[in-house]
Parts: structure tokens; C-alpha cells; sequence
């Protein structure tokens, strides 16, 4: 498949008027839409996802509500978050969302990262972790806005989910996509996903009284390659502390590609420093200085 | 340093490192730093540069592929630089403990620091006759490793826990902190290094075999000298040019 798209003509030399074929094949960022409206909390996608990654399952906590486990964890990567709402009139919404990775455009983990290679974002949007070069130091914890990340003590290696790369890469869908029995799940390219979703929230805006309904692909991470549907976008919090505004710290952009190769060269300049030094100065000496080596110049 | 004077904590570890090792002085020759002092330096020293380079391959991507093999790979550099960290602010808090006495800030030192030009120029060949057993110079770079151990101890815990633990912001924050002490020390250790070897010949003996000629005594720290011999510094100075000349 990308062999083909490389092989796309998109200029041609002496030739008036459009390439022909260009534009016929479009740029593949994939997308998982997650539609929180028709979501009925059934949890087949959390059990696919381990069916299918080969998650170990261990005992858990009860926290009084329907949700698996209270957070995901290193051998649970998907996870329904049941959240009872009360609006401003009383009455409850129960509210489930799919939590996972977002798969952000910009993502905060892969800026966090001292170690090459550690985690790797394709130029479909995946953004997957490599355990074997990983060093287990739990920055991308701290670098990621949705608490994704989870480091695994035994192992001391970080996962998350992967978008099911390995499937993706063979051009079938991720596994939670396949079990959804309602279809509020859907994957394909971005541009769909976006335009699914947007008409989708138009309709629970014109048709179901849903004023505030809306899609969640954040900005601030440049977007995400998980979106979405929400009944009230203008409160993504209430769906289990999903940010409203998901930011990466600034010491993992600014510090780590300028003032670190800067100030690190600065450092640096102390060594040549003292060399230089030495060389037009030169050492101070135990006084008297020896008989030989006194000084004819004054 | 005259001893004997207060009762230390340390006083016993130092009696017992003094039988464990020995220090030759020879005739010309004073007694600078003793076995325990020596010690303390070098697991310093070590445990610093052990830090240090494991830190490194985390610091810049760069260095990554240059500095993580050294120890094993970068998982196992992860997991040491803690230790290694631990070690170094260990020994050094021992070795704070043992210094601070002729660490301690006079106002000689600030008048010191205001004419530390002519220091870096060489101008001024000998030190000012106030200058004890450490110059204001020695202070500071101690008094700056203090500081950044206490800096290296908080945000290195924090990043150790991680977010996990301590929230993002807290790591985001530590890790700058963490940084930028491993930088003005790095730059500071370049300084001492080249000071304590072959910037001030002489000096380097003192943290082997911890003795000093007695020339390099009044000429680097000619308070000690006196408060050592009883002899005024300068003078022993010209007695050994004219000895020198004849
Ligand atoms: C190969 C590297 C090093 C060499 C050759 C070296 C040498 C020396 C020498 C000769 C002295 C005695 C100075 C005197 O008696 O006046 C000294 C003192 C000292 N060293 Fe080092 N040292 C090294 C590394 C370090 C490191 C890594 C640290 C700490 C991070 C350190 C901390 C100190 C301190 C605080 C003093 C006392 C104050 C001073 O003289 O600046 N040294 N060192
Ligand atoms: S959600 Fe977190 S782990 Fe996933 S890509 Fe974004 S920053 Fe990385
Ligand atoms: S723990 Fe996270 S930040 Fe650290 S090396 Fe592994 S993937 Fe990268």
C-alpha cells in the first residue's frame, strides 16, 4: 500500500495543467472515533484489547461504580470510565467513555523521552512505545496531559496502548473497534473520523436537544488521532477528568531542544576555559620560583 | 586546623581511617589533608563522575548513543544514576561536615572575591596574607556543591518517585533544577580540576599523599602557614629567595 502512494505522480515536468491521478489517493492518518452518546458501557473492546495484546488479568478494586479497575494499568490499556453526572436540574446522566491513549499529533510522551527510539510516532498518527529501548525512567508519565503511560515494576518498562499497530499495519482495525456491538466505535482515516463525528454531533444538536454537543480532538496537542463524541464539549471533565485543555510542560519542548545543547555547550566552555588559561597565563607558581626558571623579562 | 577542640561526631571515624592509612610528611614538608579527608575526596569524586556520565546519556539525545553503553545500556544506566547520585551526596554531606569549620565565610573572603581578577590574571603571584587554609575560590565551589546536593537530593527524589507520585508539574520542574546544578557544577568541576592539578603545581599532592611543601603553603594559603609554623609568611618567603640566590 504505501509502495503505490510513493509511486503516486503528484508533478510532472512540461506538463500543463493537473498531474493526472494527483490527489486521487489521500493521505492516510488514521483515527479511532469513539462516540460517548451511544457507548452502553458493555466492555466488550476492554476485553478484546486483552483478548488481543495478550493482557494478563490480576485482581482488582472495587470501587463502587461499574468501571473495571479504578485507572488503566500496565496490563490494561483500555478502560470504560462510568462517571454519574448531575446537572444543573437534577437530573443524572450516566456518562461512560472509552479510556486509552490519545495517539496525540504532538504528543507530550514522545517530547518527554531521553531515550532514542523509546517511543516512535508513524506518519499515520500511531504513537507506540518500544519496550526494548525503553530505560524505564517514567518521564513520558509526566510528559503525557491524559495520564496514559503506566510503568510496570517487574519489567520496569512502560505501556500504553498501541492503537494496535500490528493489526493497523496489516490493514485491519484495532481490536476494541471489532468488538463494539453498538458501532460507537469506528476507525478509519482522520478526515473521515472528522467529518463522521462532526455530522454527528449536529444531529444530537438539531435533533436530540444536545446544545452543547461536540467533538473532542484537542488543539493543544495538535490533534488526536482518538476523537470524540461528547454531549457537552464544553466539559469534557465531567467524563472522567478527560482535560479540557491537555498541555505539554514547557521544560520538555524548550528546555530539552535549546537551552540544553546550549547550556550544555556553556559547560563545555569551562573546560576550554581553564585550557585557555592555561595556555596564555599559564600555572601560578609556588614562591620563590626556582633559580632557573626566573624571569629575564622583568 | 588544630585539633582536638570540639568534641566531633566524626571524630572517631577519623582517629581510625588515621591508623588505617598514614600520611608522610618530610622535612620542608606540612600536613594538609588527612587519610579520612583523602578518602572522603575520592568516593567523592568517584561517585560524582559515576553520576555524572550515567546522567549524561539521559540528558541530551545526543549524548544518548555515547554515554549509555559505558554502564551496560541505557536501562542500566537509569537504574544506577540514583545510586550513584545517592553515593556521591552521602560521602560529600560527610565530607561537608568535616570541612565546615574552614569553610565558614569571612569578610577577608568577600574582599577576595572583589580582586579575584587579579587571581585569573596571575598578577598577583602570592595570596593575601588573610587567605587560611581555603581561599574564598575553595568556599565557594564548596558552598555551590552544598547547594546543589540539596538541589540534586529534593528533585532527584522527585524524579525518582515520578509522576506517578508527584504529580507532572513537580517533574517537569525538578528536572530543569536537576539540570542546571549538573551544569554549573560540571562547569565549576573544570575549574577545581585544573586548579588542584596543573594550574597550581603542587597542589595535587595534597590529596594523595596530603602533604604540602612548605613554599606552596605561604605562597597559596599564608594564614595556615602561620597559624601552622609560628613564622610570618611573607618573610619565610624572602628568606628562601635569598637563601636561593646565594
Ligand atoms: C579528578 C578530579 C579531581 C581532582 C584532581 C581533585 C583534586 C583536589 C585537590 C588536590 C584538592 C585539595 C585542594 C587544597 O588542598 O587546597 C581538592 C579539594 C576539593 N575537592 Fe577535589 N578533585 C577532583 C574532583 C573533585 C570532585 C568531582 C569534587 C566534588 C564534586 C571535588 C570537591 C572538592 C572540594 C569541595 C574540595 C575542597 C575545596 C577546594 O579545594 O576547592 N573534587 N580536590
Ligand atoms: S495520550 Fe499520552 S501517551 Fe498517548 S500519545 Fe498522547 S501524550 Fe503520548
Ligand atoms: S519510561 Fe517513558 S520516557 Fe522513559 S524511556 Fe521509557 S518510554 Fe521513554
Amino acid at each position: 500500500m504505501p509502495d503505490r502512494k510513493a509511486l503516486q505522480a503528484d508533478m510532472i515536468s512540461a506538463h500543463t495543467g493537473p498531474s493526472p491521478g494527483h490527489g486521487m489517493q489521500r493521505d492516510l492518518e488514521v483515527c479511532k472515533l469513539i462516540d460517548t452518546t451511544t457507548c452502553i458501557g458493555c466492555k466488550a473492546c476492554e476485553v478484546a484489547c486483552a483478548e488481543w495484546n495478550d493482557l494478563p488479568f490480576t485482581p482488582t478494586t472495587f470501587d463502587n461504580t461499574y468501571q473495571t479497575m479504578p485507572q488503566t494499568s500496565y496490563h490494561f490499556w483500555n478502560l470504560i470510565k462510568f462517571n454519574e453526572h448531575q446537572n444543573p436540574d437534577g437530573t443524572i446522566q450516566w456518562l461512560m467513555r472509552k479510556d486509552q491513549c490519545m495517539h496525540c499529533a504532538d504528543p507530550g510522551c514522545l517530547a518527554a523521552c531521553p531515550a532514542d527510539g523509546a517511543i516512535v510516532k508513524y506518519a499515520n498518527g500511531i504513537v507506540d512505545f518500544n519496550q526494548e529501548n525503553c530505560i524505564g525512567c517514567e518521564f513520558c508519565v509526566s510528559g503525557c496531559p491524559f495520564e496514559i503511560p503506566r510503568f510496570n515494576p517487574m519489567t520496569k518498562k512502560v505501556y500504553k496502548c498501541t492503537l494496535c499497530s500490528d493489526r493497523v499495519g496489516e490493514g485491519l482495525e484495532p481490536a476494541c473497534i471489532k468488538a463494539c456491538p453498538t458501532g460507537c466505535l469506528k476507525f478509519g482515516s482522520k478526515d473521515d473520523m472528522k467529518f463522521i463525528a462532526g455530522e454527528r454531533a449536529k444531529q444530537l444538536r438539531d435533533n436530540f436537544g444536545w446544545q452543547n454537543a461536540g467533538v473532542y480532538d484537542p488543539q493543544s496537542v495538535g490533534g488526536t488521532h482518538v476523537i470524540y463524541v461528547l454531549h457537552d464539549a464544553t466539559d469534557p471533565e465531567r467524563y472522567g477528568g478527560l482535560p479540557s485543555n491537555p498541555t505539554i510542560p514547557w521544560s520538555y519542548t524548550v528546555w530539552k531542544w535549546l537551552f540544553k545543547p546550549v547550556l550544555g555547550t556553556f559547560a563545555l566552555f569551562g573546560f576550554l576555559g581553564v585550557l585557555a588559561h592555561y595556555v596564555t597565563s599559564g600555572p601560578r607558581l609556588a614562591q620563590p620560583e626556582p633559580p632557573g626558571k626566573e624571569k629575564i623579562n622583568g | 586546623m588544630a585539633s582536638g577542640a570540639v568534641e566531633r561526631f566524626d571524630h572517631k571515624a577519623r582517629e581510625s581511617f588515621e591508623s588505617l592509612g598514614k600520611t608522610t610528611v618530610y622535612r620542608g614538608e606540612l600536613l594538609r589533608h588527612p587519610v579520612y579527608t583523602r578518602v572522603l575526596h575520592w568516593a567523592v569524586a568517584l561517585f560524582f563522575f559515576l553520576a555524572l556520565f550515567t546522567g549524561f546519556g539521559i540528558y541530551l539525545p545526543w549524548l544518548f548513543r555515547w554515554f549509555t553503553p559505558i554502564f551496560g545500556g541505557g536501562p542500566l544506566s537509569r537504574i544506577m544514576h540514583p545510586y550513584f547520585g545517592m553515593a556521591f551526596v552521602f560521602f560529600f554531606g560527610l565530607q561537608a561536615l568535616n570541612w565546615l569549620q574552614p569553610m565558614l565565610w569571612t569578610p577577608a573572603d568577600s574582599k577576595w572575591m572583589r580582586n579575584i581578577m587579579k587571581v585569573v590574571s596571575g598578577e598577583e603571584k602570592m595570596e593575601p596574607p588573610e587567605t587560611g587554609f581555603f581561599n574564598a575560590g575553595q568556599k565557594f565551589q564548596f558552598w555551590e556543591i552544598v547547594g546543589g546536593c540539596v538541589a540534586y537530593l529534593i528533585t532527584g527524589i522527585i524524579l525518582w518517585a515520578g509522576a506517578r507520585t508527584f504529580g507532572r508539574i513537580p517533574v517537569a520542574i525538578s528536572y530543569v533544577v536537576h539540570d542546571i546544578s549538573a551544569l554549573i557544577m560540571l562547569g565549576g568541576i573544570f575549574v577545581h580540576i585544573y586548579l588542584s592539578t596543573i594550574g597550581e603545581p603542587g597542589t595535587f599532592q595534597s590529596m594523595i599523599r596530603g602533604a604540602v611543601s612548605e613554599a606552596w603553603a605561604w605562597t597559596f594559603h599564608p594564614a595556615w602557614y602561620k597559624q601552622i609554623t609560628g613564622r610570618d609568611p611573607l618573610q619565610a618567603c624572602e628568606d628562601a629567595r635569598r637563601q636561593m640566590k646565594s
